[in-house]
């Protein structure tokens, strides 16, 4: 739940990037950490292994401008995404208020795209929420191999219900932004519906 | 929405600083904090100004969510104190009610005995504030004419247009 602060006028909120492992969630907040003046981000932590994979979580602060005189404030998070991180993906739920699904678009992922936005669903559900109750984003990553599935098939796969989606490839930046702002809008959006 | 929205006034941050302001001093501390389990801080006292807190905040909300896991693995509910203790500065933190979580930063000045004596009280201090802005967020309900229920969507691509 955003965390809407009267006294230094600000509003903060958590999106969380999720997807299997090595589909591309520690590189899409690389990259907004590279392209973000520095004035508008904090410090990007990453507790990853010796060998750079996500181990806890990494975190990365933003601010996107203000809104009706308040700061909105941006807390980005990625989970671990091999399998037997799974007690770790849930605790970084904790308070989520929007989602990224960062999909792999290898065709050798498919099945671990799936597993994973399953391990989302209920996930989710164990903090009493709802992957149709929150705003979320697919994006469909590494859109610049050779050997990737067809836009049309993961979106029947992963994308039935139609939420915003972007072709991305996190390692040059394409569609990384677009995700980012997309997500940040439904967060946004949704403090309508709550009525902050 | 499975926790209703947090909202906080300044004066529920002053009711907090009158609660971490005397600990510091009473456990001659360095610094103390406030932060929200969801990694949010939320007020904070003391000398270490340039210490980064978004970072403080981050890290003690998943360290504490760690180490809960941990305790559910063992059957306990919960771990309500933990502390960390280095060679010159040492870390104490306490779980506040379901929602806070205060940090304690303190050196050779002040020993671990005193710290969680007086954070003791302090926490229950504080769990008491949670609780009524909790109570306060929940009757507001959400909705009634308060700053973003009527945002447009012009104002929200309004903070996107670079
Ligand atoms: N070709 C290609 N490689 C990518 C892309 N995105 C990420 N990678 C690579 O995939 C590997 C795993 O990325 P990482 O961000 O660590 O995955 P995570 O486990 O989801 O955090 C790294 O070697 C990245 O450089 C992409 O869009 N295209
Ligand atoms: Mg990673």
């Amino acid at each position: 739940m955003s965390f809407i602060n009267y006294a230094a006028r600000e509003i903060n909120c958590k999106i969380v990037y999720y997807g299997p492992g090595l589909c591309g969630k520690t590189t899409n907040l690389q990259y907004v950490y590279a392209r973000t003046n520095p004035d508008l981000k904090g410090k990007m932590i990453s507790l990853a292994t010796e060998t750079e994979r996500t181990l806890f979580f990494d975190f990365l602060p933003l601010a996107l401008g203000e809104i009706r005189g308040f700061k909105a404030r941006f807390h980005l998070y990625t989970v671990p995404g091999q399998v037997f991180y799974d007690a770790s993906r849930k605790l970084i739920l904790k308070g989520v208020d929007g989602a990224v699904f960062v999909a792999d678009s290898q065709e050798e992922r498919m099945e671990a795209n799936i597993e994973s936005l399953e391990n989302l669903q209920t996930n989710l559900i164990e903090h009493g929420l709802e992957l149709g109750k929150i705003p979320w984003v697919m994006q469909y990553n590494k859109r610049d191999l050779p050997n990737v599935t067809p836009i049309e098939e993961m979106r029947r796969q992963l994308n039935p219900t139609g939420v915003p989606e972007f072709e991305a490839c996190a390692t040059t930046g394409e569609g990384v932004f677009e995700t980012l702002k997309a997500t940040a809008k439904g967060v946004l959006s949704d403090l309508r519906k709550v009525g902050a | 929405m499975s926790e209703s929205q947090f909202v906080m006034h300044e004066g529920d941050f002053l009711a907090i600083q009158k609660v971490i302001d005397p600990l510091l001093k009473n456990a001659r501390a360095r610094g103390v904090f406030v932060v929200d389990r969801v990694g949010q801080l939320i007020r904070q006292t003391g000398e270490m100004s340039n210490l980064d807190t978004t970072s403080l905040a981050s890290l003690t909300a998943g360290c504490v969510a760690a180490t809960g896991g941990l305790a559910q693995l063992l059957g306990e509910e919960e771990f309500p104190t933990h502390v960390h203790q280095g060679e010159r500065d040492s870390l104490h933190m306490t779980l506040v009610g379901g929602r806070g979580i205060l940090v304690v930063v303190f050196d050779q000045r002040s020993s671990l005995g005193l710290v969680r004596l007086r954070a003791r009280k302090a926490s229950t201090q504080l769990a008491t504030i949670f609780e009524a802005i909790k109570k306060k967020c929940e009757a507001e309900g959400p909705g009634n004419g308060k700053t973003f229920a009527d945002i447009s969507d012009d104002e929200i691509d309004n903070l996107f247009s670079d």
